[in-house]
């Protein structure tokens, strides 16, 4: 089976002047997360959908979904963790007693603030996780990166045809993932908080799926506001 | 829904742009597209200023084939591979849907192909058997020109159909000669180009002619001009001088200028001139049953592929444009991954 977690558990503390988490502001005329559930909601190779949210937004992003995407029964709201690795273990501990987890089952992690995720970024995932058993989604950075490590002085600027920016979904073969989480010692757990990174410190492969510069991550207000501002546009 | 279009802001310039498009209709996504003749002449931006301006920015490309993946209405699964309808009637009119004003064209009037998705109510796609060469079927919708210009002219003409002339030795004459032989299998198909290069790629036509080097008693009863631009003049001209009378002329060319047309010589044979943009649903699904028929059909159009490009990037796509603009004959396809 192939399931998605859209991971909505951020209070959004980077968003400001607002008590709503970012995922449930209004881009267009539909709340960020419906935009983002309905991508893959029209993907069949999708089985199960999987909304992660804090606990109190559970019942008012049923509601949501009730009234955008009616009568749809292969998306499930459930309680996100205090971490993101917490978030994502409450996904895969439902997927394991709801419906069990084989070698070829599949999930692709997503950011419920990235609505503008493509459908070809979507099958390409499900491809790569298919073949590799995990991938990132990435874009080739284009500012030159500038490693610091006390905040006042360069210490070194790496090489920037090896650097890439980190977009989701990442994606990845449940029983691979489940294994290596369950592998962490409380530290590393409070330090990795990217399931990418589990991978490669424990040598595992991740393979790289081609982003999109358009696939950002509504994080600060000025985000909301330009992708509000681009949607409009069409709308005139 | 959000869906991301790639649009020609201005010529040569590609951009990403956010689109929203509703889940009611079907959701098919794009697999192998087409570059035609009026694409590039927005890219080079050759059409005049103010046509641009008004137009711009718009995705272009309106020949193309792809994948369902999402029909609320159930009339299509995931995975069914569909030829896309560019012409987009808004309700009904006396005339064919593709010749009325109220009608909206893809690519010309609103966005065309070149997005991660697109939106189309069920009756702007057709179902074709997963075994078509995508290459050849990308530019189905350019057959359906010619297969609705060759139906138009089966019920105008009242002369005998022995002779057919068609002049042009670019991609639209290769189509059009092709499906009148199919078509009018004892008819003679005779074609008339300037390259012999092209010419001798017409193996399936009866006679080939440099148009500079036509025996003096030839005549056709009825001519298909696949010409277009200013060179469509000195066509129409040899057109008039061979047709016999009462025959059609059947113009397919599109020209940027207005062409002089010897009008005293038309009225003196009776000829009548019929002209062809476009198509409609009809003409899709006689293309369609007219492959699955006759197979051999593509080993002919194959010859038209003259470039794959894989499209991962604008500027792929960019590059695709500039190699399709200076190769001489043949399609241009586009492996959409972008």
């Amino acid at each position: 089976m192939i399931f998605a977690a859209i991971l909505a558990g951020g209070i959004g503390s980077r968003m400001g002047g607002t008590d709503t988490p970012k995922q449930f502001l209004t881009l267009g005329n539909k709340p960020v997360i419906v935009h983002t559930i309905e991508k893959f909601v029209i993907n069949d190779k999708i089985d199960k959908i999987i909304v992660l949210t804090p606990q109190n937004f559970i019942s008012h992003t049923n509601h949501l979904i009730e009234k955008y995407i009616p009568n749809n029964e292969d998306i499930i709201v459930i309680e996100g963790g205090e971490t993101r690795n917490d978030t994502l273990m409450s996904s895969v501990n439902y997927i394991e007693g709801n419906f069990g987890i084989d070698d070829e089952a599949i999930i692709l992690t997503h950011d419920s603030v990235r609505p503008f995720v493509t459908h070809r970024i979507i099958e390409d995932n499900i491809d790569a996780a298919r073949k590799y058993g995990a991938c990132d989604t990435v874009i080739p950075a284009t500012d030159t990166i500038v490693e610091s490590i006390n905040g006042q002085t360069i210490e070194s600027i790496p090489v920037r045809d090896y650097y890439y920016q980190g977009q989701t979904p990442q994606s990845f073969k449940i029983n691979k993932l489940y294994n290596l989480i369950n592998s962490l010692t409380e530290e590393e757990s409070k330090i990795l908080t990217d399931a990418c990174k589990i991978f490669t410190l424990k040598d595992e492969d991740v393979h790289l799926v081609k982003g999109e510069v358009t696939n950002i991550k509504i994080t600060y207000p000025y985000d909301l506001k330009l992708a509000n501002t681009i949607l409009e546009d069409i709308h005139d | 829904m959000i869906n991301i279009v790639y649009r020609l802001k201005s010529p040569k310039f590609f951009e990403e742009a956010i689109d929203e498009i509703d889940m009611d209709g079907v959701i098919v996504r794009p697999t192998h597209l087409s570059i035609c003749q009026a694409d590039q002449r927005y890219y080079q931006g050759s059409r005049p200023a103010d046509v641009l301006e008004k137009k711009l920015p718009m995705a272009l490309i309106h020949e193309g084939i792809g994948e369902v993946v999402f029909d609320g209405e159930g009339n299509f699964k995931s995975g069914d591979k569909v030829v896309m309808i560019p012409n987009t009637p808004f309700g009904e009119d006396v005339c064919r849907a593709n010749y009325s004003y109220s009608s909206k064209f893809r690519g010309s009037g609103f966005d065309g192909f070149t997005s991660d998705l697109i939106k189309m109510d069920s009756d702007r796609i057709v179902r074709m058997p997963e075994d078509f060469n995508p290459n050849v079927a990308a530019f189905i919708e350019l057959i359906s020109v010619a297969y609705q210009g060759i139906s138009k002219f089966n019920e105008i003409a009242i002369t005998p159909k022995e002779a057919l002339g068609v002049w042009g030795d670019g991609n639209l004459g290769f189509i059009t000669a092709l499906f009148l032989k199919e078509k009018f299998p004892d008819s003679k198909v005779m074609v008339f180009g300037k390259h012999m290069d092209n010419l001798n790629l017409f193996s399936f036509a009866d006679e080939v002619y440099p148009i500079h080097n036509v025996p003096d008693d030839l005549a056709v009863d009825h001519a298909f001009e696949c010409v277009g631009s200013s060179a469509s003049q000195s066509a129409i001209d040899q057109i008039i001088d061979l047709i016999n009378p009462q025959g059609t002329i059947n113009l397919f060319g599109v020209s940027e200028y207005p062409i002089p047309i010897n009008t005293r010589m038309v009225l003196e044979k009776g000829l009548t001139i019929q002209g062809n943009s476009r198509s409609e649903r009809e003409d899709f699904e006689g293309v369609v049953e007219t492959l699955k028929q006759n197979p051999k059909l593509f080993e002919y159009l194959e010859k038209l592929v003259t470039n794959i490009c894989e499209i991962n990037s604008l500027n792929d796509l960019k590059e695709a444009f500039d190699k399709d603009y200076i190769s001489k004959f043949g399609k241009t396809i586009l492996k959409w991954n972008k």
